[in-house]
């Protein structure tokens, strides 16, 4: 009983985020629910400006669905709510009045397979932009080839920017989506698991392209692979059973867990 | 004992030998059935094709393309009834497709499984096999009968009425097979549902869209039932305002008249439909192919 006492006060004080400079994002005591079924417990989490959070846990954890929070997408669905606070510049996003697809293209989503638009490269980049600002040719064109550039994929397309997206390999077509995400100029960028369905090679490129990215914009991935959080990431939340176990940064998550839970799946006992 | 030890597998072979021959000789037996029964029912299309071409070719020129049907022994065409089909089809095609298309898009994007969605469903579903010849009927009551008269235009309704539900069902089903996430990508773009459904789904769906379309043509193309009580049949070119003729008409008329020449006209507007419902047909698989 004091045990738990004690460790739910430890719990409340633990610190959501674990590298210093300005909170871009904060989650405060974020409940989930599918239905009746709670998926997320309390989660507490802060998104430094321009650092990359990494968030790692075992399949069914709530990692994903922290992302799916984070831009309203489970909105979509009747039954899932959410309870709590996610503070972006100080307005609650949770709340009923907030303008959806503006949020949207605050906080970009790129998910776990490449999903190009049935169109060329270059209306699959204006596609996004068209939806928020009124761009002159000109101006459309330049953006097309700072979005593409910015994601690594311009000198690979460039000659080829009015075929369509499917033609592109998988890898690239990835490539296509994160410019398709970033070229509407959010301030997050959320990924999910962006490089599962990936060749080495091409994930490589991304994680590459992640590290250029963070320059500018906040970044959260959801990632299974140990090795890419460590090599991505600033910081590291490990997720279980859809509560935050334990946030640290990437080299002390892995090498000095402060939680037992948190070792035995960084070590690989279970998981 | 090194006998029995030898004696087991050879049993066991033996049972399997002969299992295997009860096997291969049903399989002979139902493949043999199979290829009778495809026989048979290929033998009855072949025979419904022969007669056509058999007896519709002769009549086949460019005369009757530009005459229009004139009395027994006057040298007629099919002309004004190749252009009422046309017409009327295609007029029942740009009635019926905007509607089918709202209804199916309702039911696959909005409903889900709701009361209304599946009561809409189910209602669709009926009408596309209700009996075409109560189409018309329902048509000339509402239409016709208080209105004072046929016209191309009442046919084109009753037409498009047996458009709709072919197109709700093709749009549903087409729009269900759009993968989820390119839905969630589009709206984590910062998109609204409609500018999602009109620009990403619709057009990754167009193939089907279309082909669904084309399906209804080629139904709608050959229909006769629905036309007796509405466009009626005329023996001349006429505008959408009074009675209007149509091959499917024409060839009820003509099929059983006493005159050689029109019975001649009559299987040869047969053979029209039916090339032209075969190409739409040939099309709508290509596009289908295509898609696949």
């Amino acid at each position: 009983m004091e045990q738990a006492t004690q460790r739910a006060i430890t719990k409340s004080l633990a610190p959501s985020h674990a590298i210093d400079g300005p909170i871009k994002l904060a989650i405060r005591g974020l409940d989930f629910y599918y239905g009746t079924n709670k998926a997320l417990k309390g989660i507490s989490l802060d998104l430094p400006e321009c650092r990359v959070t990494g968030m790692i846990g075992p399949s069914g954890c709530g990692k994903s669905t922290v992302l799916r929070v984070l831009n309203r997408m489970y909105d979509l669905y009747p039954g899932q709510r959410a309870a709590g606070e996610v503070m972006l510049d100080g307005e609650n996003i949770l709340d009923k009045s907030v303008d959806l697809n503006a949020l949207r293209s605050r906080i970009g989503m790129v998910f776990q397979k490449p999903t190009p638009f049935p169109m060329t490269i270059y209306e699959n980049i204006a596609f996004g932009v068209k939806l928020h600002e009124r761009l002159s040719r000109a101006e459309m064109d330049s953006r097309v080839e700072w979005s593409l550039s910015r994601a690594a994929l311009w000198a690979e397309v460039k000659d080829r920017l009015n075929t369509p997206a499917a033609g592109l390999s998988g890898g690239q077509q990835q490539r296509l989506c994160i410019a398709r995400t970033i070229a509407t100029r959010p301030e997050i960028i959320l990924l999910d698991e962006p490089t599962s369905a990936l060749d080495p090679i091409s994930t490589l490129k991304i994680e590459e392209l992640i590290d250029e990215l963070k320059k500018d914009f906040t970044i959260a991935i959801v990632t299974h692979n140990m090795q890419q959080a460590a090599r991505c990431a600033d910081q590291v939340a490990f997720f279980y059973l859809g509560e935050l176990v334990e946030v640290g940064q990437a080299g002390q998550i892995f090498t000095a867990p402060k939680e037992r839970r948190t070792q035995d799946y960084v070590t690989g006992r279970f998981g | 004992m090194s006998a029995t030890a030898l004696g087991a597998p050879s049993r066991a072979a033996e049972v399997a030998r002969s299992l295997g021959r009860r096997r291969r000789n049903v399989d002979r037996v139902a493949r043999v059935l199979a290829v009778l029964a495809t026989l048979v029912a290929l033998a009855f299309l072949a025979s419904i094709l022969v007669t056509l071409f058999y007896l519709g070719v002769p009549g086949l020129s460019l005369h009757m393309f530009y005459t229009v049907t004139r009395s027994p022994g006057d040298h007629g065409g099919l002309a004004n009834a190749i252009v009422g089909s046309v017409v009327q089809a295609g007029l029942a095609t740009l009635i019926g497709t905007p509607i089918g298309l709202m209804v199916g898009t309702y039911l696959a994007e909005y409903a889900g499984r709701s009361m209304l969605g599946n009561a809409v469903r189910f209602v669709s579903d009926i009408l596309l096999s209700a009996p075409s010849i109560l189409i018309g009927l329902f048509i000339y009551q509402i239409l016709v009968a208080p209105f004072g008269g046929f016209s191309g235009f009442a046919g084109a309704l009753a037409l498009a009425i047996l458009v709709i539900p072919i197109v709700v069902r093709t749009t549903e089903d087409m729009l269900r097979l759009i993968p989820i996430s390119l839905r969630e990508a589009s709206i984590a773009l910062g998109a609204p549902r409609w500018k999602t459904i009109v620009f990403i789904c619709y057009r990754a769906a167009l193939d089907g869209l279309l082909t669904g379309v084309l399906l209804a043509v080629a139904r709608v193309a050959g229909e006769t039932a629905p036309l007796l009580f509405t466009s009626l049949g005329n023996s001349d070119f006429s505008g959408l305002g009074s009675a209007m003729s149509s091959l499917p008409v024409t060839i009820y008329q003509y099929a059983a008249s006493a005159f050689d020449d029109w019975v001649q006209l009559a299987w040869t507007g047969a053979l029209l439909i039916t090339l032209g419902v075969l190409a739409i047909n040939i099309v709508a698989r290509v596009l289908i192919r295509k898609r696949s």
